[in-house]
Order: C-alpha cells, then structure tokens, then sequence
C-alpha cells in the first residue's frame, strides 16, 4: 500500500478504547536490533548503510504481521508526511530526518513499525490501545523471533543485544505508556509523581514536548535501563508503577470534584466554549483545551461517545495533520485557522457540557476567588 | 530558571534521571539541549550529561590511548565525540571503558533477557562440549581409553556443529 492509503486509514491504536482507556492512552514496546557484520547506521558508509538496508527491507516485508503494509526507503516519503508520522508516534524525529540508506514497514493497522538504519540498523515497535504492555511485549518479542531467523543480529551473552549507544544495550527494549493526567495537574501533584516515578529508575516526559508541563497534559512513562533485568519483569514493575499512578489520577479526580468542583466546570465548560467558537486556535491550546474535554468526558460531564472525537482531534489538530488536510502549502495562521475550523466542525454534533445545578458551596467559593 | 551548562538563557528543557540512586536533575535552554541532543530523553547525551561520562571517557583515554576498533575503524576518540559505537565489535574493543560507564547507567552489568535462538544453540553446545571435556579427563586419568576415544569423537562432532552455527550467525 502507498503513503496515502496508510495515512487515510483510521490509526486503530488512537481510536479503540483498551483496559484502562480513561487514562492510558496507549502502550508501547520497542526493541533495538543490530546486524553482526554491518558497521551501525550512524558510524556505516552510505553504501554499507544502503547494505544493510536491502538485507534488512525484504525480510521484515515477509513477516506474517505485515501481510498488508507500506514500506519505503526515507528518502521517498515527503518532509510533510514524515512528520505525519511523526506526530502519530509511528517514527521518531530523527528517523524523520534521515534519507538515502534508511527505511521503514508499517503494517496496515498502524499498529507495528519497523525502522530501518535509525540509531540502530532495526528500531521495530508495536502499540495498542490503554494499557497492555504485556500484550504488546508478546507483539514485538513475536516479531524479533521471526526476524532472528532470518538475520544475524549481534548478541553476545554477557552484553546481550549490542546496540549503537550504551543506555540500549542488552534487552534493547523500551517500554512506555502514554498517560492523560488532568486531575494531578490541575491539583499541583505531578511534580510529586512525576519524582517518585523517577525514583524508580523510570523516565516521566511529556507526549509532544520535553518539560514536564505536557502539552495535553498527556506523560509518558518509560524505562531507563536495558541491562540486568528480563523484559517480562520490566513489563511487570513498569505496569505496575502505571497501575499507581492510575489510581492517584483518580483520587484526585474524586478530590477535584468534592473540593473544588467549581474549577472543573469552569475548565470543562470554557474548553468546550472556546473550542466551538474559536476561529483560529494554535495547536498548543487546541491540546490544552481538548484535554480539559476529555476529562470532562470521564466525569460524565460530557456523553461518553465524545471521547473519540476528542482522542482523534487530538491527533488531527496536530501542525502537520493540520497541513496535510489541506493539500497545500499553509502559512501558520492558515493552519490556525483551518484547526479552529476542524475542531468546531467535529464538536459541531456535541451538546455543551451538563454541570449539576444549584449553588456551589461556600469552601468552594472561597477557594477559587 | 537558568539554564545549567551556558547559565545565560532561560532554561526551557528540564529533565530528571536516578544515576546511582541518586536523583539527578538538569535545566537546559533550548539552544544548549538542541546541540547536547537532548531532544530525547533516551538518547546517551543526557545519560553522558548526568553520568559524567565525558570525564569517564576521558580519564580512560590515557590508559587506552589509540584504541580503535579492528573490524570498523571507530575510535576512543570517536565513542567520546559521539557518545555511540561504530559496530558490534566496538563493544569488545572497547569493553574496559564501557564497563565503569554501564555500570553507572543500568541496573546490572549482565545481560538477563532474552537471548536468540541461534545464540542459545552455540551457548548450549559449548557448554556440551566443556562438560566432555572434563569428561574426556577424568577417562584419561583413570586409564580408560576407549571410553576416553568415544569421547573425543564426540567433542569434535559437536564442534564442528559449532562451526556451522558460526557460520549461520
Ligand atoms: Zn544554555
Ligand atoms: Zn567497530
């Protein structure tokens, strides 16, 4: 399939709800892989590079997973549509950047992506929905076994799987979660979560951005180290640390509510107004807002079917989703004005949020003044 | 907040990590971040940035002055500027500097996941091959040298699969 056909399908990962969906958007897992004898991608000459691309390329095309799926040498995908990718967490940014000698597959589903010569000679990931890490391990370790048959990857014993650059080696796994975490935001809490997480040896930043002030209020939560524990207990311990901060997303959610509901509504309630009457909109407040929405979505302020509107928005209010739409060139206060045009539309269905009537208490009041 | 390394510009990159036990955490301006290449919190910049793996690099530098890698060409020199290796062989060339930096970086020293079919045959074939070898020894000392024969037989034909399984990987 071409570029267009993979880019106009609906990413499943972003739509389908999965185990824990109010909070965890989605889990991911990615191995690093290296050939033995090829140079690494960043150190190989342009034509070793090239090498290894054409040994790589056809095998990871005949895995069962990508019986339908697009694949391309980086040099013949457009600037626009790898930053598409990009911002559906499909390739990194520096993946984005390169060209000649380097490669990507991506099955149909958008759910397994395979990069070739990155950092590594195979960056390989697969996501799901909500949180599943375990599921999605089973995914990429399935795809790895199938490709070892077919390629010689470097492994030695003691190191395990040699990688490009030291913090991979071994496991050369990362596991992540992408986490939406209103209520600890809007209550001051994250700095605290996100310190104890760090305290475990994990690795808390935002989705779009890297201060901890994430855009959308959406984290990811990730592992730091590859050497010295088995993937399965990584799973495990990482699941769950997630599993915690799940439950402290929800009492302060609770304590939002009891405490300082006024907030809530005048958040939820101002999102929703600025969303279906902006008409332009930078997509640093679009996320903002869109993720005031979907908390207001949890707490049932809002129908529950508006979620996916939101979580597709989400990925569609984006700069470059925004510019692909277009199918021209736009100058940024085009694409302001064209996101502010997409959001009302897709809103334009959703009634305004219902808040619960009758006057808000007196320690409420005194709170907000 | 000031950023950490130019201590001019407004630090607009924060990040934190567990070195040692030890929370680490580290304020960088965009500029700055953008040429350590702390776009991504996984990448070896920050880990070099918050481990003092520049320093680690270049104390070893002295004692292993001139390494460089046989199979690719990559030196010390190179492993500092980049902070990545050249191939997979780089990793025994330089295994001495590695170990102090890994040691630093990660939960252990040894690798306990998983390993690769085609790796685990050879793992279990040479360990064969040690276990008959003792084997081999004990006949030979106690005067039993048919048995000592069968033995030897046995060793070279697991060797010579050895070879093959090489060969494959
Ligand atoms: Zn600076
Ligand atoms: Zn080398």
């Amino acid at each position: 399939m071409n570029i267009e056909q993979l880019l106009s399908n609906p990413t499943e990962w972003i739509f389908n709800e999965g185990p824990n969906g109010k909070i965890v958007l989605s889990s991911r897992v990615r191995l690093a892989r290296n050939l033995r004898n090829h140079p690494f991608p960043g150190w190989a000459k342009k034509a070793e590079r090239q090498r290894a691309l054409e040994a790589i390329l056809p095998v990871v095309e005949a895995l069962p997973e990508m019986k339908e799926h697009f694949a391309s040498s980086m040099d013949n995908i457009s600037a626009i549509d790898k930053q598409v990718l990009v911002e559906r967490h499909l390739i990194s940014r520096e993946h984005a950047a390169k060209n000649v000698g380097s490669g990507l597959v991506i099955n149909e589903k958008e759910t397994i992506s395979v990069m070739i010569n990155e950092e590594d000679h195979l960056r390989m990931q697969a996501v799901k929905s909500g949180l599943q890490l375990k599921n999605v391990f089973k995914c990429i370790d399935k795809v790895d076994t199938e490709l070892e048959e077919q390629l010689d990857f470097a492994f030695s014993p003691r190191m395990g799987f040699l990688t490009a650059c030291p913090t991979n080696v071994g496991t050369g796994m990362r596991a992540s979660a992408m986490l939406h975490l209103p209520a600890l935001v809007l209550s001051d809490q994250i700095n605290q979560v996100v310190q104890a997480v760090n305290k475990l040896g994990l690795a808390v930043r935002g989705l779009y951005g890297e201060g901890t002030e994430a855009l959308g209020n959406v984290f990811q939560v990730s592992n730091q180290t590859t050497l010295g524990e088995r993937e399965v207990d990584l799973v495990e311990r990482l699941n769950k640390v997630i599993l915690q901060i799940i439950e402290h997303e929800e009492n302060a959610r609770i304590t939002l509510l009891e405490k300082k509901v006024n907030l809530v509504y005048d958040q939820v309630g101002r999102a929703y107004g600025v969303l279906t009457n902006s008409y332009t909109i930078t997509s640093k407040e679009a996320l903002n807002l869109l993720s005031m929405l979907r908390m207001g979505v949890d707490l049932e302020l809002l129908p529950a079917t508006t979620r996916g509107v939101v979580d597709e928005l989400m990925v569609l209010a984006q700069p470059a989703h925004v510019q692909k739409a277009a199918e021209r060139k736009l100058t940024a206060e085009e694409r302001d004005c064209m996101r502010a045009e997409l959001i009302r539309q897709r809103l334009s269905k959703i009634s305004r949020p219902t808040m619960e009537q009758g006057p808000a208490s007196k320690q409420d009041e005194t709170e907000t003044a | 907040m000031l950023c950490y390394i130019c201590k001019q510009k407004e630090a607009t990159v924060h990040l934190a990590q567990i070195a040692e036990g030890q929370m680490q955490k580290i304020d960088l301006c965009d500029e700055c971040a953008k040429e350590k290449g702390v776009q991504d919190v996984t990448s070896v910049s920050l880990a070099s940035l918050l481990m003092g793996m520049a320093g680690a690099v270049e104390e070893t530098k002295t004692e292993q002055h001139g390494v460089q890698c046989p199979v690719c060409g990559f030196t010390q020199a190179d492993f500092k500027k980049t902070g990545r290796l050249g191939c997979s062989a780089c990793w025994e060339t330089f295994d001495a500097a590695l170990h102090p930096l890994l040691k630093a970086m990660h939960k252990g020293e040894r690798h306990s996941g998983k390993i690769p079919s085609k790796a685990a045959d050879s793992m279990a074939l040479n360990m064969k091959i040690k276990e008959l070898a003792d084997e081999l020894e004990r006949a030979v000392r106690s005067e039993k040298y048919e048995d000592a024969a069968q033995i030897r037989d046995q060793i070279r034909e697991l060797e010579s699969k050895l070879k093959t399984a090489r060969v494959r990987t």
